[in-house]
This record gives structure tokens, C-alpha cells and sequence, in this order.
């Protein structure tokens, strides 16, 4: 057994296909209408053959108030990694994403998390080796 | 004032005040996560939460609500009470 996907669930599909490729630059892998919704994937142009990530609807009735619970207080419903955080922070808000928190150095990782427009807060993390 | 007294009494609540000092206007995420990887605090987010509550209602944290997030902030007004009750000079 192995992971291959996972997914985040977003409010609106297009609107997060736009952000997840336009502003975060992941690439397109599928886009297949099932009935009401489509099977939405994106992959990390670093590794397009790797996981990938499904951009789920958030129909569900729960899933609203959960999102908005974690919304509340910050918690990020997934992280992705990132090479130079404090470029990727940099990029992203002059690209307009809203920061519930700018870089934080813990000393082995400096983390932040953003808004994904859709409904989540995602962290990015940059693990920092000891020197 | 009791509340004040009580609010600071406690280590973990003392701590939460630093990190606010640090970077005013957090989430709970990010106190929680402040507490745990600078401090070795690992208690949960409810317990945290509670302490805010405390320091809330002392006057130390002010919570603001901006859209959909919630922010605490530092608030040391009262702590010139204390000043003011016993001059340091």
C-alpha cells in the first residue's frame, strides 16, 4: 500500500482549480465530470508523476461547519512543502493570498498558512536542516 | 483584580503573554504551535484555549474576530494597576 492522492475539500471546483493552478502554480492532472461534480486532480510541477491532490466538493453538509471551525482558529487542513518560504511568502501575498500566519522559524522547520480561497487554511513548511 | 492576579499566577498563561509579545494578533493555531515547539508545552488546544479564556477575561488578551479568522492580541492596560497599587520607585 502506498499514498498516491489526497484531497482537500473546496467550496467551489473551477474557482479552486484556478487557485490551486494560477496562484500556487501546481499543474493540472484530471478534470473528469462525474454527474453534479467533476474529479479534479492537480500535481506539483517538481513531480508530476507524484502525489496528487483532489480537489473535492464540499457538498457534504458537515464538511461546511468543520471548515469553518478549523478556519476559526487557524488550523491548517493540510501542508505542502516548499524549497524558500520566506520567496513563497513573498510571492503569494503580492499575488494577493490573505496569511493567518507569516513565517514562523521553529528552528528545524519554519512554517505558515495561507488562505485557499475555497473554504481552507493550507501551512507551508520549510524544513531547515541543523548546520 | 483577581482576575489579574490569578491570570498571571499560572506559567503556561505567563508564556502565552511572551509569545504574544513576540508577534501580537495570532490564532490558536499558531499560540498552540509557538507553546509546543519554543516551550516544550505540549497541552492541548482545548487546555490553551481556556487559558485564553482566563487572560480574556482579565483584560491581558483582547480577541478580534477579522472575516472568518479569530485573533488574540496583548493588552498590558491592566498590568498599571499593579504599578500604580505598589510604585517600583
Amino acid at each position: 500500500m502506498k499514498l498516491n492522492g489526497y484531497s482537500v475539500m473546496v467550496d467551489d471546483q473551477a474557482k479552486a482549480l484556478r487557485f490551486y493552478t494560477e496562484i500556487l502554480g501546481f499543474q493540472k492532472k484530471h478534470d473528469i465530470p462525474l454527474g453534479e461534480h467533476n474529479w479534479i486532480t492537480v500535481v506539483s510541477p517538481e513531480d508530476p508523476d507524484g502525489t496528487e491532490l483532489g480537489l473535492e466538493p464540499d457538498a457534504h453538509p458537515a464538511a461546511k461547519t468543520f471548515k469553518a471551525a478549523m478556519v476559526e482558529d487557524g488550523i491548517p487542513f493540510t501542508s505542502f512543502a516548499v524549497q524558500n518560504i520566506a520567496a513563497e511568502h513573498e510571492r503569494l501575498e503580492s499575488l494577493g493570498v490573505r496569511f493567518t500566519q507569516p513565517p514562523v522559524d521553529y528552528g528545524t522547520v519554519i512554517t505558515a498558512v495561507f488562505d485557499d480561497t475555497c473554504g481552507n487554511l493550507i501551512q507551508i513548511a520549510q524544513e531547515t536542516p541543523e548546520s | 483584580m483577581d482576575d489579574l492576579y490569578r491570570a498571571i499566577a499560572d506559567p503556561t498563561r505567563r508564556t502565552i503573554l511572551d509569545e504574544l509579545v513576540k508577534r501580537d494578533g495570532q490564532s490558536l493555531f499558531e499560540l498552540c504551535g509557538r507553546l509546543t515547539m519554543n516551550h516544550g508545552i505540549g497541552s492541548s488546544r482545548q487546555a490553551i484555549s481556556q487559558h485564553l479564556e482566563v487572560l480574556e477575561s482579565a483584560g491581558l488578551v483582547k480577541v478580534k474576530r477579522e472575516g472568518r479568522y479569530k485573533f488574540h492580541w496583548f493588552n498590558g492596560e491592566p498590568l498599571k494597576s499593579i504599578s500604580k497599587r505598589w510604585p517600583a520607585n
